[in-house]
């Protein structure tokens, strides 16, 4: 990216739609944190009874981590975004413009796309939505028969250049899978900024109105709920029952289901953690809420996870501490799945963050 | 654990509520296998019941029972502004409690005065 273009941008993204939020980055306020082995540090760290993840695993049955296959393709297409909110696990933001994901890059992951059984195409960021390429990667994944999914702020679609989205995303059977952390105002605007309530109502509404949330599977809906705070989600198909009532009730919103994931102990959340006097308990109950029955549904068994820049990863929280792949050359061009199938998961202690509880993926509950 | 005992309660007790019931096993297994049940989803939901388990918490000034199911309820997506309002409900009745005596009062000075 040019700076030139990049400064106009930023700008428009922070006077529209990230002008809500007090938190900054952690790559612009340049804090230890940025680095992802000083995060990784901040939780071995920790005095934590039963705190080593190959262990519990173990004691539960397995045998470390493997992977069996790629269905579902992850690609993070860039860490740009219009919000900057407080429990963001990639410190995405407005002013992270060099992590876009360029042309070249993404024909890597269509071309690497087609080696593998993938059906699904998990589009994310950032907002993934900013990327210049959003549209064709999109795309290039629908003429493949794939399904595509679209991990969305919900406010993006407000932006003038995203006006058109919802139908063009409808056109296509693309889901839309919409972060909202609450199915009320206080909760959301505290996580993401003031306002972001109102807006994600909008937006809503914009899906709503091209059908999406009504039960037609080409149109699926998805709400991705995570806690506003240092605790666990409860049990994903009440919050699901409470929040179908309480959206139609109070804004007339409909969505087809909803997905709860815990928070990551890693990037903001994990300085908003430790800046509260939060992680240890945090890590505590994580590692208590160590459910053997989350382990068979965790993403990484099945995800292939690209970052901005080509490279693999076994997740998306894996991708943001920066351990790659356990590959000889762990990058989107190299990537074959005869060799790469069945290669053992790396893990460190925010993997305890997708066992606690009823467990956490991409996709939800896991048990 | 053992505690230092300068305070009547701890917070580390509720952790190791379990452990109440040492000297008597069988009378602990019941009485946690029905509260169990209590909560378990059923014509009210867990959400529900979590609610009405706050507000009681509160009229019966548990400092344990407030923590636990402060927690809770966030966990189940209650929010602060609605577990204020359950709070004020519990405060309503206790007020309200208070004050429906007073027709007893009433009733005594209307038959004792002139």
């Amino acid at each position: 990216m040019d700076g030139g273009r990049g400064g106009e941008r930023s700008e428009d993204l922070a006077t529209g739609l990230g002008a809500g939020s007090a938190v900054r980055s952690l790559l612009s306020r340049r804090t230890p944190l940025v680095d992802p082995a000083a995060q990784l540090r901040m939780l071995d760290a920790l005095e934590l009874a039963n705190g080593d993840f190959e262990v519990a695993l173990k004691a539960a049955g397995f045998d470390g981590l493997h992977t069996r296959g790629v269905s579902i393709f992850q690609i993070n297409i860039g860490k740009l975004c219009n919000m900057t909110c407080r429990h963001c696990h990639v410190d995405a933001g407005p002013d992270r413009w060099a992590e876009t994901m360029d042309l070249e890059t993404v024909d890597a992951c269509l071309a690497a796309l087609d080696r593998t059984n993938a059906t699904t195409v998990d589009i994310t960021g950032g907002a993934p939505e900013l990327n210049p390429h959003f549209r064709y990667l999109v795309d290039e994944c629908v003429k493949r028969g794939k399904h595509v999914i679209d991990r969305c702020n919900l406010t993006v679609l407000l932006l003038p250049r995203c006006a058109d989205l919802p139908q063009w995303l409808a056109d296509r059977g693309v889901e839309v899978v919409a972060s909202l952390p609450h199915d009320r105002r206080a909760n959301t605007d505290a996580q993401r900024g003031d306002g972001t309530f109102e807006k994600s109502v909008l937006a809503m509404r914009a899906l709503n109105e091209v059908g999406y949330g009504k039960g037609d599977p080409a149109r699926r809906l998805t709400l991705m709920h995570n806690p506003a705070g240092a605790y666990l989600p409860g049990s994903q198909a009440a919050i699901e029952r409470e929040w179908k009532a309480s959206l139609q009730r109070n804004h007339g919103i409909t969505f087809d289901r909803l997905i709860a994931l815990n928070n990551m102990p890693i990037s903001r959340f994990l300085e908003w953690l430790d800046s509260t006097g939060n992680l240890a308990p945090y890590m505590k109950k994580l590692t208590d809420a160590f459910n053997p029955g989350a382990v068979g549904g965790l993403m990484c068994l099945d995800t292939l996870s690209i970052g901005w820049d080509g490279r693999i990863y076994d997740c998306d929280f894996n991708q943001m501490l920066a351990m790659d792949a356990d590959m000889e050359r762990p990058h989107v061009r190299d990537y074959r799945p005869e060799l790469h199938d069945g290669r053992r998961v790396k893990t460190a202690r925010h993997c305890f963050g997708c066992t606690a509880g009823a467990g956490s993926s991409c996709g939800g509950s896991t048990s | 654990m053992s505690h230092d005992h300068h305070h009547y309660y701890d917070r580390a007790h509720l952790a190791e509520f379990g452990k109440v019931s040492d000297a008597s096993p069988d009378l602990g297994k019941k009485f946690f296998d029905w509260y169990g049940a209590v909560f378990a989803e059923g014509a009210l939901t867990a959400r529900e019941k979590s609610i009405v388990a706050l507000a009681v918490a509160h009229a019966v000034q548990c400092p344990y029972c407030i923590e636990a199911y402060t927690t809770d309820c966030l966990s189940k997506g209650v929010d602060h502004e609605q577990m204020t309002e359950a709070l004020h409900v519990a405060v309503a009745i206790r007020g309200g409690a208070s004050l429906v005596h007073g027709m007893q009062m009433r009733e005594t000075v209307k038959k004792a005065g002139m």
